[in-house]
């Protein structure tokens, strides 16, 4: 199973001192919180993706390639990229330049964005959601595994005779996720290709990740890609520790109170009972984790949101240490120990080239006839 | 067979005008309903002590499971009865709210009866100018008489007297029940079988296709 966090990269000001740190800051923060994911032995750092103030989360591949550069081993994601207004022509060339960049860990997660005039100022239409993100994402599979493209589509001008370049490393795509809050059609796009299915799991309640996982793993098993429990799934995740619970309410409650998307709502208690965030002690992080598990059944990937609302990043990186030294290695434990022996592993580039190579091995032409059929 | 109706109110202040006239109302279609040998349900939906969770939910988008109660009531009721009282020309904040965080699709095709509540008779043309246009946007067959109750009404005999348009509305309301009873049979008097788009998933070569 792999840990992780995820960066929706806000520039919001602190609340005890009004004061909001510049871009160059949040930018630059964002960097040293990735390394420290990386030092204390996290497995995914993953930025999101926004083309609006008060964000600094545009131009993701910038920021992951700068991260790449400067760190080992940590897989490198988004959470998640506008499949519905990024040119899927961009995401092929991007995502694949980074893959050589950062010799294989990288992984994306689609999304089709959350903010309304993002889709006019790029030239498409709202009300096409979820059919941008289908189309975009059939075309984007294309341009990575064959090498010669002729395409016509709705939203985006038509390729003849089109190579997207630099070709895939070791020709195998990155691995790609889908998230959505609440769209049973992406739950189904995922289960379709048997891809990885991700839910937000932050801002609602646990009921709805439930019904989305159920739906995904259902649908998965229906186009052949393995068991239900097989499917591969992966969680978000809010927290805030401290060695006492009572000083980590006491601490987050200010964050929380004003905090985008929910802040002047429900109180700190009532979203913490209401949805997955957890305020309190390592142990009492580690015992909802383990809860995850009990309506999502195994999965393979979890990511914690730990660097928003205005957090100085003085205690972001104490809450890395934490989710490192006592957090982290527990859940490894406790999920390793969970997890029967036919549930896959998350897949890596490794594990993906090893599964091509295998796939050719045993039967190179056919795989070659249903890889086509699938897009 | 029993009705259910569930019944809005959005009066704020306790004792409420606004709640005296949905107790009337809900007992004018009970009444009837009971008269023909049918029950009703009575589901009252107060939104006063909703206040706080109903602002939560506009910033966090989901119910609290309090108001999550309250929603389900209304959607799975054969009817409502929607009492507001009248502020600033038009339906209180609180009430819209409600209405507001219902799903586009919740009221399509509920038999439904408004009322509203103020001061004097001069606010009386919000029914039809505000809360009328409001369900028809929703897709809720309202009936045609709306219930106007000026905090006089409530000492008054006087011509278009309260008691009457009480029971006038309530007969409408209940006309468009029974038929739902008498050729269809419970099983099938909801309008639409809801589709759950999560049992029922479009399947994907559907959505590559552009369907």
């Amino acid at each position: 199973m792999q840990f992780g966090i995820f960066t929706v990269g806000d520039v919001t000001p602190d609340p005890h001192t009004g004061r909001a740190p510049s871009e160059h800051e949040r930018i630059k923060n964002t960097i040293a919180i990735a390394k420290k994911a990386e030092e204390v032995g996290l497995d995914v750092f993953a930025t999101g993706e926004h083309h609006n103030p008060p964000f600094i989360a545009s131009a993701p591949t910038t920021t992951l390639a700068f991260i790449a550069a400067q760190t080992e081993r940590i897989i490198l994601s988004t959470a998640t990229t506008l499949i519905t207004t990024t040119d899927p022509v961009l995401i092929a060339e991007n995502y694949a330049k980074l893959q050589h960049l950062s010799d294989g860990r990288v992984d994306l997660m689609m999304g089709r964005g959350n903010t309304g005039p993002v889709y006019p100022w790029f030239g498409k239409d709202i009300r096409e959601g979820i059919p941008l993100a289908v189309e975009n994402y059939a075309l984007l599979r294309r341009l990575w595994r064959e090498n010669v493209v002729d395409w016509e589509g709705k939203f985006r001008t038509p390729l003849q005779g089109f190579t997207s370049t630099p070709r895939p490393l070791d020709g195998v795509p990155p691995f790609v996720w889908h998230g959505s809050i609440r769209s049973p059609e992406i739950a189904e796009q995922a289960a379709y290709y048997g891809d990885g299915f991700f839910s937000n799991h932050i801002f609602w309640p646990a009921s709805h990740t439930a019904r989305m996982v159920k739906l995904y793993r259902r649908r998965f098993e229906h186009y052949g890609h393995g068991s239900a429990d097989q499917a591969i799934v992966g969680l978000g995740g809010q927290v805030f520790m401290r060695k006492n619970s009572q000083d980590a309410v006491r601490e987050f409650r200010p964050y929380f109170d004003v905090a985008p998307v929910y802040g002047h709502g429900p109180s700190l208690e009532e979203f913490t009972e209401q949805t997955p965030l957890t305020v309190g002690s390592p142990e009492q992080v580690i015992e909802r984790t383990l809860g995850f598990r009990e309506y999502v059944g195994d999965y393979q990937r979890q990511l914690f949101l730990v660097d928003h609302a205005g957090l100085p990043l003085k205690t972001v990186l104490e809450q890395l240490d934490m989710l490192g030294e006592q957090v982290v290695p527990v859940l490894r434990k406790e999920f390793a120990a969970l997890k029967p022996a036919h549930v896959p592993d998350p897949p890596t580039h490794a594990s993906l080239v090893a599964a091509r190579d295998a796939d050719a091995a045993s039967a190179p032409v056919e795989n070659d006839a249903t890889e086509a059929e699938a897009v | 067979m029993t009705f259910t109706v569930a019944v809005v109110t959005a009066g704020l202040s306790q004792p409420s005008s606004t709640k005296l006239l949905a107790d009337r109302l809900s007992e004018a279609v009970s009444s009837r309903l009971s008269a023909a040998d049918d029950d009703a349900l009575v589901e009252l939906v107060d939104l006063r002590p909703l206040a706080h969770a109903l602002a939560d939910n506009l910033v966090t988008g989901f119910p609290p499971p309090e108001l999550e109660a309250a929603v389900s009531a209304v959607i799975e009721a054969d009817a409502l009865v929607a009492v507001t009282p009248i502020f600033a020309a038009s339906y209180s904040g609180l009430f819209k709210t409600f209405f507001d965080v219902l799903d586009k699709d919740a009221l399509a095709g509920k038999p439904t009866l408004i009322a509203a509540t103020a001061g004097t008779a001069r606010h009386s043309l919000a029914l039809e100018h505000a809360l009328r246009p409001l369900f028809a946007y929703l897709r809720a067959v309202v009936v045609p008489t709306a219930v106007f109750a000026a905090t006089e009404d409530f000492g008054s005999t006087a011509d278009g007297r309260l008691g009457e348009r009480i029971d006038r509305a309530a007969d409408e309301l209940v006309d468009l029940l029974r038929p739902r009873r008498d050729t269809t049979g419970p099983s099938a008097r909801k309008t639409t079988p809801k589709r759950d788009p999560f049992e029922d998933v479009t399947p994907f070569d559907q959505l590559l296709r552009g369907q």
